[in-house]
């Protein structure tokens, strides 16, 4: 599905990803842990063509999409719920979720209902402006709007970030669901624990390379990762 | 005694509807791309001057005002292509000095192409001042009133009915979200332009019956209309149209019960005196960012 080599970005003039490989294979998931810094939010932000890059090329499905513009990915089938929700505060739930499906060309009326159907909370608050919610409500509108345009790939970046353990059981939840619908999935998360429990394979990255990478049961059991990640 | 205060209320809410469309031109490009475009005012000229010699070229008035109109969203589109976006990611003080050097390049242009007169058309419905309740109003300031509020109806309508018009205020909330959900968010800003480009043609069709035009009645129309948009509150499409009947009125007040020496001061002079009291202005909302 998704083919990322030799890839590099800076910020300004400082380099924060060295040269990365990594690959993602259809109805994956992949997840991708790091201290801080280590560059994965660079990353899902160059896949998704919104972070500039110095060297190296991305393929989706073997077509090379490195120059494609950010509009032009998404419509292609790569789609990120981004760190920190980032929804459209001042916009009510529903054109949040309309908005979503931006790049489509049918209506979305269907699936806004099976949005609500996932997290019934929003149909509540459907004429709500989004900044009104609670993080965890924001971070379900923030899916919600992901999983209106259709992704072939969803990238997650930190989807459990500062929210109380019930919703991220649920969020966890959700993303098993569209693994089983079919969805690829490269999740990027500080909860190490969870998100190789949920993985089929994983990346390690430490300051801006790829440290490890292998099947994620492997590595959970892995005694360098235990102690440098897992806390074990 | 009611005749005067409806003559200066019709007036003033005349001119007001046209600082109102100034100052909605600002709000849309504004909230697009964080520009304070200081050429909205020469839209305006634009819409005015074009359709005055569309006319005398022979073409009938609503062609040549659809002549206007396009030729001022090639301008806006231009302005935005070739000053704009060429500076993306510089500061908005930047932004806002490259919009006056677009301003003075297009005066100077219709300067050029035109000439230096001041020009009229002629009344939409013919000239013969209508006379209610012994105030005595001219027929275009109806055209005038009319006009602007279906304008900032269509306005209304695109922004609250349409997915292009959330995209483009979906683009204001969040133009990093907006990216990622697939908006095209240069062609947003793009559009922006172009939209405002219209507006601002458009109150110049329908205003310079009235007030005459000439290639330099963008600056004092822009430095007018900013001063409704601030006082309406900076970002509000609200503000920005009370913002302007309120000038208007005002303006027409002061020149009608005090003294016409200094009308144009009043403006301003009610600008300083909301920001004193309302530093966000009338429909502003607070800057505090929730972190």
């Amino acid at each position: 599905m998704l083919e990322v080599r030799g890839l590099r970005s800076s910020y300004g003039r400082i380099e924060v990803i060295h040269g990365v490989d990594l690959d993602v294979g259809t109805g994956e998931i992949v997840a991708l842990i790091g201290a801080n810094g280590a560059g994965k939010t660079t990353l899902l932000r160059a896949i998704s063509g919104v972070q500039p890059i110095s060297a190296g090329e991305i393929r989706l499905e073997g077509a090379a999409i490195t120059r494609d513009a950010a509009h032009r990915r998404v419509a292609g089938g790569i789609v990120q719920v981004p760190e920190g929700r980032q929804v459209f505060k001042p916009l009510s739930v529903e054109d949040n979720l309309r908005l979503g499906a931006y790049r489509r060309r049918k209506s979305p009326e269907a699936d806004v209902e099976r949005i609500y159907a996932m997290f019934p909370i929003l149909k509540e608050k459907r004429l709500q402006p989004a900044g009104g919610l609670s993080g965890g409500q924001q971070q379900m509108l923030a899916i919600g709007r992901a999983i209106m345009g259709d992704p072939k790939l969803l990238l997650l970046d930190e989807p459990s970030m500062g929210l109380a353990p019930v919703i991220v059981g649920q969020i966890f939840e959700v993303i098993r669901t569209l693994k089983a619908e079919g969805v690829t999935i490269l999740l990027v998360e500080q909860n190490a624990g969870a998100a190789l429990a949920i993985a089929d394979r994983a990346y390690v990255m430490e300051t801006g390379r790829m440290a490890m990478s292998g099947i994620a049961s492997v590595l959970a059991a892995d005694e360098n990762v235990r102690r440098a990640y897992l806390g074990i | 005694m009611l005749a005067s205060f409806l003559q200066f209320s019709m007036s003033g809410l005349t001119v007001g509807a046209i600082y109102a469309l100034v100052a909605l031109g600002f709000t849309i490009i504004y909230n697009a791309s964080d520009v304070v475009n200081f050429a909205q005012g020469e839209f305006v000229m634009i819409g005015g001057m074009v359709s005055v010699f569309a006319l005398a070229a022979g073409l009938p008035l609503p062609v040549a005002g659809l002549v206007a109109v396009i030729a001022a969203m090639l301008v806006g589109v231009a302005l935005h292509r070739l000053a704009i976006e060429p500076a993306r990611g510089a500061s908005p003080v930047v932004l806002i000095i490259i919009t006056i050097g677009g301003a003075f390049a297009i005066r100077g242009l219709a300067q050029v192409l035109f000439d230096k007169q001041f020009h009229k058309l002629p009344g939409f419905s013919g000239e013969a001042p209508v006379n209610i309740l012994g105030a005595s109003i001219v027929p275009q300031a109806f055209w005038v009133i009319g006009g602007a509020a279906l304008i900032v109806l269509a306005v209304t309508l695109f922004f609250e009915r349409t997915l292009l018009g959330k995209a483009v205020l979906a683009t204001a909330a969040n133009r990093f979200a907006a990216k990622l959900v697939g908006i095209n968010t240069g062609f947003v800003t793009g559009l922006s332009f172009l939209l405002s480009a219209a507006i601002g043609a458009l109150a110049g069709i329908l205003v310079t019956p009235i007030t005459l035009t000439s290639y330099d009645v963008g600056t004092l129309l822009a430095l007018k209309g900013f001063a409704a948009l601030v006082l309406g509150g900076l970002g509000s499409a609200t503000g920005a149209v009370a913002g302007g009947l309120i000038l208007g009125l005002c303006e027409a007040f002061a020149a009608g019960y005090l003294t016409s020496t200094y009308k144009d001061a009043i403006a301003f002079l009610v600008m300083i005196g909301v920001l004193l009291v309302m530093p966000n202005g009338l429909f502003g909302r607070a800057q505090a960012e929730r972190v």
